[in-house]
């Protein structure tokens, strides 16, 4: 059938059935990729980041679940009997020594659970009070970046919906606590934290977790947010703007359409990435402020409270500083260099 | 300089003196804050003792008029009031005996960052890809992921312990070393890393290119050409370097018993010696604050193409 092109007549081919081989074309051959498998992908191809995810991940499941057979508890003193007098022989045990009545046992045929690392100065087998260690910072490090990204999500994303002089309070106030010098106000903030948390936990289920842990959470609530709301703020921002929100918006969508579809996908992976950021800096600054003796409350141990108390014995006992130390570097270095490899492959701005 | 400028560096100043009187009010409230007050840890005192001591150091008057009177004394006198703990001794004296040791130790570490950053930076930008500048990379990375008191006590460890090479004392002659190579390690990494990556961009721009071609010596083009316009990112990072220095040192005077005010800090923290703890604080934080200052203002005075909004 000729037709002229300008004739408003309909090609009626065009609107005939598919056939058998039409339909080929529309089979998809492979599954479709999504963001996050496409992330995890190029994450994989990283190798720095793998090896740096799989030490991360072997070192927090050997925290959580050695403590849970290991024969030594972290706070007991093994020269300590019930009604005995505290045997010494069992203070400052090199590796794999044993104290005087493990000795005999282990002379009358029993087995006795070797000290891996020895014990420490108060007679603490010092493996586990390493591994407990770093489960503490690990736990430090991973709530106190979910503190942040809850308060600097909210407080930012107000800051962006509302825009105008709220925006301009929220944000002159950020730009203040920005810039205060934020390890000296840490460190003041947490020394009176302890002293005046003290009291009041007395008796309350927070009592367990002791008041310096507390004091080190309500300080990185109070001074770290910042950054994260000036990040969320910003994406939200510049995402409002975006010609594919107004092309959504124009095309019909509804406001949770868009959220969930928009901006949602193109703001989590910068604020997961930050967030993963965000974990070693947090233990970076509890092992600082352990050193001071503004950490943990003893007799539980961390990281860098650890380190603190090997530098009293440093000239015989030098392997009991050396050891935390190689965690501590070792899990920040390692979460750092997994933070650059999720930037590098969830970010897809950087994708170019 | 244009309006603009002039506008941008008044907004910052303010921000500054802002940021300042922030940490002034924080200190002080805080610092009321504990219960029992300054004297709660002093052994067993009469409440008359007590009484007489309070009303000596002003704690008997309204809270907002001591306030008042501490902005008031630090603005005009640099008046910190004496120390609770060293008897006789005002908090500006020893803050000034520690500052004198602290200064040293701290400007000495950032000379060495800067110039020994600067150079493994620009060597490891220029020889890019080789084994050279891989080594640089790995090493620059181990230093930045080691905290502070980590190096600084394997440091200990290894060259006054061991090898009893230092002093193990900061307080005797030559045991100033370790301390500042503790501080510098770690800004070095950092300005080598900061520099290899600007000083690789600058390598690939046009000029450079056009100074080759037209036969200036190699050596010329790194200083004269490459150099020059890479340093300008470093410039940013001083502020936040004399920020590292100055938290570095509280815990690096502690290891090597340096007598600065870092461990004047560290021992008035412990020691509840209220007055020194805000008067360092105060002190140390102005000293950040005004350092960022400085180094955004001339890092957008130094470089014309930077555009402020």
């Amino acid at each position: 059938m000729k037709t002229n092109p300008f004739s408003l007549h309909v090609n009626l081919d065009s609107f005939m059935p598919a056939s058998a081989k039409d339909k080929e074309y529309m089979v998809t051959h492979r599954e479709s990729s999504t963001f996050f498998k496409d992330g995890m992908r190029r994450l994989f191809k990283n190798k720095v980041a793998t090896v740096s995810l799989i030490i991360i991940i072997v070192i927090t499941l050997a925290s959580v679940f050695i403590p849970m057979f290991w024969p030594y508890s972290y706070d007991a003193q093994l020269g300590v009997r019930p009604g005995k007098p505290v045997d010494p022989s069992f203070n400052n045990l090199a590796p794999f020594e044993y104290g005087k009545t493990e000795l005999t046992r282990i002379e009358n045929g029993e087995t006795v659970f070797p000290h891996i690392f020895g014990t420490d100065s108060a007679g603490r087998d010092y493996f586990i009070r390493i591994v407990y260690g770093t489960r503490i910072s690990l736990a430090v490090g991973f709530f106190a970046s979910i503190i942040v990204l809850v308060i600097g999500m909210t407080v930012g994303s107000i800051a962006g919906y509302l825009g105008g002089k709220v925006d301009l309070f929220i944000m002159r106030i950020v730009d203040v606590i920005y810039s205060l010098p934020d390890t000296l106000m840490c460190i003041l903030l947490a020394s009176i934290l302890r002293v005046t948390l003290q009291d009041k936990l007395e008796g309350t289920v927070l009592a367990k977790i002791g008041s310096n842990i507390i004091s080190l959470f309500i300080v990185f609530a109070l001074l770290y947010w910042v950054s994260m709301a000036r990040l969320i703020r910003g994406q939200i921002l510049s995402l409002k703007e975006q010609e594919y929100v107004l092309a959504a918006r124009a095309s019909g969508a509804g406001a949770s359409w868009i959220i969930r579809k928009h901006l949602i996908p193109n703001s989590i992976s910068v604020v997961i990435i930050s967030t993963a950021l965000q974990i070693p800096n947090a233990i970076f600054t509890e092992s600082y402020l352990s050193f001071l003796g503004l950490g943990v409350n003893a007799p539980m141990p961390s990281l860098g409270s650890l380190a603190s108390d090997a530098l009293n014995g440093i000239s015989s006992y030098a392997y009991r500083l050396i050891i935390p130390a190689v965690v501590i570097s070792l899990i920040v270095l390692s979460l750092n260099l997994l933070g650059d490899g999720l930037r590098d492959a969830f970010d897809p701005k950087l994708n170019t | 300089m244009n309006s603009k400028t002039l506008v941008y560096i008044l907004k910052r100043l303010g921000l500054a003196l802002m940021t300042v009187w922030v940490v002034i009010t924080i200190t002080f409230f805080a610092m009321r804050a504990v219960p029992g007050g300054p004297f709660l840890s002093e052994k067993a005192v009469s409440p008359q003792v007590m009484a007489a001591l309070e009303a000596k150091y002003g704690l008997d008057k309204p809270l907002f008029e001591q306030y008042i009177t501490y902005l008031k004394d630090i603005v005009t006198k640099f008046d910190f009031g004496p120390s609770l703990k060293q008897r006789g001794r005002m908090v500006s004296d020893i803050i000034s005996d520690g500052m004198r040791t602290s200064m040293k130790l701290g400007l000495i570490a950032a000379g060495i960052a800067l110039v020994s950053g600067l150079v493994l930076g620009a060597v490891a930008a220029i020889r890019r890809n080789t084994i050279l500048d891989k080594v640089i990379m790995v090493i620059t990375t181990a230093f930045v992921s080691m905290p502070s008191f980590i190096m600084g006590s394997l440091l200990l460890v290894a060259f006054s312990v061991k090898l009893g090479w230092f002093p193990a004392n900061g307080a005797e002659p030559g045991g100033l070393v370790l301390p500042i190579i503790t501080l510098a390690l770690y800004p070095m990494a950092y300005i080598t890393r900061l520099t290899r990556s600007s000083m690789l961009d600058v390598l690939g721009q046009d000029y450079i290119r056009t100074a080759r071609a037209k036969g200036v010596s190699p050596l010329n083009i790194v200083f004269g050409h490459a150099l020059k316009n890479a340093i300008l990112p470093v410039i940013t990072y001083f502020g936040p370097m004399l920020a590292y220095i100055v938290t570095g040192s509280l815990v690096v005077e502690q290891i090597f018993a340096v007598p600065g005010i870092g461990r004047a800090f560290v021992r008035s923290i412990n020691g509840r010696d209220y007055p020194l703890i805000m008067g360092t604080t105060i002190v140390l934080a102005s000293l950040i604050v005004v350092m960022n200052l400085v180094s955004d203002i001339l890092y957008k005075v130094v470089d014309p193409r930077i555009t402020l909004e």
